[in-house]
């Protein structure tokens, strides 16, 4: 292709990419299709891809694809394995696609559509790709070292110690949060009980039949495995029909609580051949298998966008989760624009595998791409619902009340019309009882999903379809939670074998089970918390989770622009200084929010105070007092965890700003830890076959 | 035709992990002829490779939100 012809073209994607992002924006009271938003997604990612990527790769950090990868100079033949590039591509993507870029634009959406989408779109290129990219990069670089040793190599103990405490932390949270949204899916519903239980035994049996009955024939197994599952989808039906077998799986969200937490303590001492390591093959290809398919769908049937624009609730009143759109929604969307527990992926583990450093740009910027485009469907999936049954399923009972006419009285009054008989025609062909106040984003969602299969597939199977749709992102949440509890495990082993060697012996029994005691505690007292909160809970842990996330973000953003400026690229450090930046605001703004504002939908303390004065005053309800000093309790510690959360975060932010001036003004600071350049040997017709 | 969905299958394998023990085996007959070894080290057998590979696979943090 000629260069004039290359011009043309790209000239061509940037006007049909700045008509799309147009049209989104300034579209107001008319419907709009989804295909803009997929049009808007897919010019942007191109471009900045094309462009943007490729500037930083080839000059921002000059990736040189004669140096010798760690995957090939420290062979192993087991962790480090040069491995072809789609494969690794592969691989990365699996394991930064969690629920997390699902729910978060589901709960943003009560902002409107525009809001959410501006963020995951300029968000992801702007900042959550360059600091994929950026940490794998620098990872690659320093023998695939984790993002914790390159911020104690590179700017000191502080911010080694920073990014250790900030990943255990962010772990129990969200934990805790995904736990809530599977408890809320599963809550009075027989049939999704049924079905995510079913997922336990069905990913043992899996495993016993990968371990002993055919070792390492993976595939075969986990088709097994996922005939296995849609059999339980439709089987649920039957026990959800059924008037003794239904009564098995039909619980109150707190005894759902008290199993996840029993699961959860089991999955992290059972070995990971037996539940963990089948679970997330199962997990792995529906997520693939689903997502390819949700977008498909969307790509053949068009739906229209139902949800307005903006919604009156960008003044923080919103019935989700309270709080202003600035700076919500950017805490709120969270891994679908910008997540920094990628970096935890990008770093130590994807680097073990790469073969070439020219792959960096596909697979660390291409793989967030590819997470914000599923972000993108998730917001397309929820807002294609009419808006007052997105809030119907949304809002608590705590904000709308806990009768269906009142709560559609509310939600009506706010300009968004639902009526009783619509809910209940809906809950019937998703076959439930109610969707009334089924928080936590995975319901609506799944209506949502079910409706675009449904219309592509016949609107005969929509409670079959809501109900995969449920168990779809019921395994990978559970398998989130395994991976997390058992991953919190080693980390407090290792942090507890520096005072008593004995306790860092990861197979010692009694430390393996008072270690997963401990974290199953942290992330299951959230859990309970979030349960018996009347507000639903997740408009506290989703935000705390979102604070936390972008707090790791930051850290591995002042790690990538310490680095540069050590490097002596300071003109160019604004690639991961401004998202930095604009990290620190974002995060700061919430939390001062989150701790010191009046308004008791938003303010920790002013929540505990209200709280506290209604308790002595008597003017709460019986049910409610017994559980106000848990609540007054938890608030005050949500309040002193996120001080300490965005006290981290200044901490490492300043001794990265000190790295920085130390460096500048020609004063000794810790050397570069780069590894030395070593040519490749590889020879590229053996590893990139 | 036939050759594209060979090395689909390829790819398929690969991704999932169900060539793991291959991949082992050749990776170690390639270190072994690397570094001249006369006494080459008895291979695991595929249960024993399938077992560490899983365990030392799930050690650090490998799935995210």
């Amino acid at each position: 292709m000629n260069k004039t012809l290359k011009s043309t073209l790209w000239i061509i994607v940037a006007f049909l990419g700045a008509s799309a992002v147009g049209f989104i924006a300034v579209n107001r009271g008319e419907n709009i299709n989804a295909l803009w938003f997929i049009t808007a997604a897919l010019c942007i990612y191109s471009i900045a891809y094309r462009f943007y990527a490729a500037w930083i790769a080839a000059t921002v950090l000059a990736v040189d694809s004669t140096r010798a990868t760690p995957a090939e100079r420290l062979e192993n033949g087991r962790d480090f394995v040069p491995t072809h590039k789609w494969i690794v591509f592969g691989h990365h993507f699996a394991a930064i696609a969690g629920p997390g870029p699902l729910v978060g634009p589901t709960l943003a959406a009560q902002f409107g559509y525009l809001p959410g989408t501006l963020w995951i779109l300029f968000g992801a290129v702007l900042g959550g790709c360059v600091q994929d990219m950026v940490t794998l990069f620098l990872s690659t670089r320093r023998d695939a070292k984790s993002l914790g040793q390159m911020a104690r190599d590179e700017l000191g103990a502080i911010g080694g110690t920073a990014a250790l405490i900030a990943t255990f932390s962010i772990m129990i949270i969200l934990i805790a949060v995904l736990g809530l949204i599977v408890v809320n899916a599963m809550k009075h519903s027989p049939w999704a009980t049924f079905t995510v239980s079913a997922t336990i035994p069905i990913a043992m049996l899996v495993g016993i039949y990968m371990r002993y009955l055919r070792p390492g024939q993976v595939i075969e197994a986990s088709a097994l495995g996922v005939i296995l599952l849609l059999i339980s989808v439709v089987g649920g039906r039957f026990i959800d029909e059924h008037n003794t077998l239904r009564l098995l799986f039909d619980h109150e969200g707190l005894t759902l609580a008290w199993f996840i937490m029993a699961y959860g303590f089991a999955a992290a001492i059972l070995p990971v051949w037996l539940l963990l390591a089948p679970r997330d093959y199962l997990s792995t290809y529906m997520k693939i298998g689903t997502i390819t398919i949700l977008a498909v769908a969307i790509v053949f049937l068009q739906p229209n966008i139902k949800m307005p624009a903006i919604t009156q609730f960008i003044d923080g009143s919103g019935p989700i989760f309270g709080g202003k759109l600035f700076p919500f929604v950017f805490i709120t969307i969270a891994c679908g624009a910008i997540s920094g527990f990628h970096s935890l992926i990008a770093s130590g583990t994807t680097p073990k595998l790469l073969s070439n450093e020219r792959d960096i740009c596909m697979i660390g910027y291409g793989g967030m791409l590819l997470e914000s485009f599923v972000a993108i469907m998730a917001i397309i999936a929820a807002t294609i619902l009419e808006p007052g049954v997105f809030f119907a399923i949304n809002s608590s009972a705590g904000v709308v009340g806990s009768n269906a006419l009142d709560a559609v009285n509310k939600i009506s009054s706010w300009g968004y019309p639902v009526t009783v008989e619509q809910m209940q025609i809906l809950a019937q062909q998703m076959g439930e009882t109610t969707l009334f106040a089924r928080t936590g984003g995975a319901p609506s969602l799944a209506v949502g999903m079910a409706s675009i299969f449904g219309k592509a597939f016949g609107d005969g199977l929509l409670a079959i379809w809501y109900h995969f749709a449920i168990m779809f992102e019921a395994i990978f949440i559970l398998t989130t939670l395994d991976a997390g509890t058992r991953v919190g495990r080693f980390m407090l082993q290792d942090m507890l074998g520096n005072i008593w060697p004995k306790m860092g012996q990861t197979s010692w029994t009694p430390s393996v089970i008072l270690t997963s005691g401990i974290v199953v505690s942290g992330w299951g007292y959230f859990l309970y918390i979030g349960v018996i909160d009347p507000n639903g809970g997740v408009n506290i842990l989703w935000p705390l989770f979102g604070i936390a996330n972008q707090m790791l973000a930051a850290i591995a953003l002042c790690v990538g622009t310490g680095i540069l400026v050590k490097s002596n690229k300071l003109k160019y450090a604004g690639i991961t200084a401004a998202p930095l930046a604009w990290l620190v605001i974002i995060t700061s703004t919430a939390a001062w929010q989150k701790i010191t504002s009046p308004d008791i939908r938003i303010g920790f303390f002013s929540a505990a105070n209200d709280l506290a004065n209604k308790l002595a005053s008597g003017e709460l309800p019986a049910e409610k007092a017994v559980i106000a000093p848990q609540l007054i309790f938890n608030l005050h510690l949500d309040a002193w965890l996120t001080l300490f959360f965005v006290s981290l975060l200044w901490l490492i932010f300043i001794d990265m700003l000190r790295v920085c001036w130390r460096y500048l003004s020609g004063r000794s600071i810790l050397p570069l830890s780069e590894s030395p350049h070593m040519n490749s040997c590889l020879l590229d017709d053996w590893v990139r076959d | 035709m036939h050759t594209k969905l060979k090395r689909l299958w390829k790819i398929i394998r690969r991704l999932s992990g169900d060539d793991a023990y291959e991949v082992y085996l050749k990776n170690l007959h390639k270190q072994q002829c690397k570094h001249n070894n006369t006494e080459c080290s008895k291979p695991l057998s595929k249960a024993e490779f399938f077992k560490k590979w899983q365990d030392e696979k799930w050690q650090g943090i490998k799935r995210c939100c």
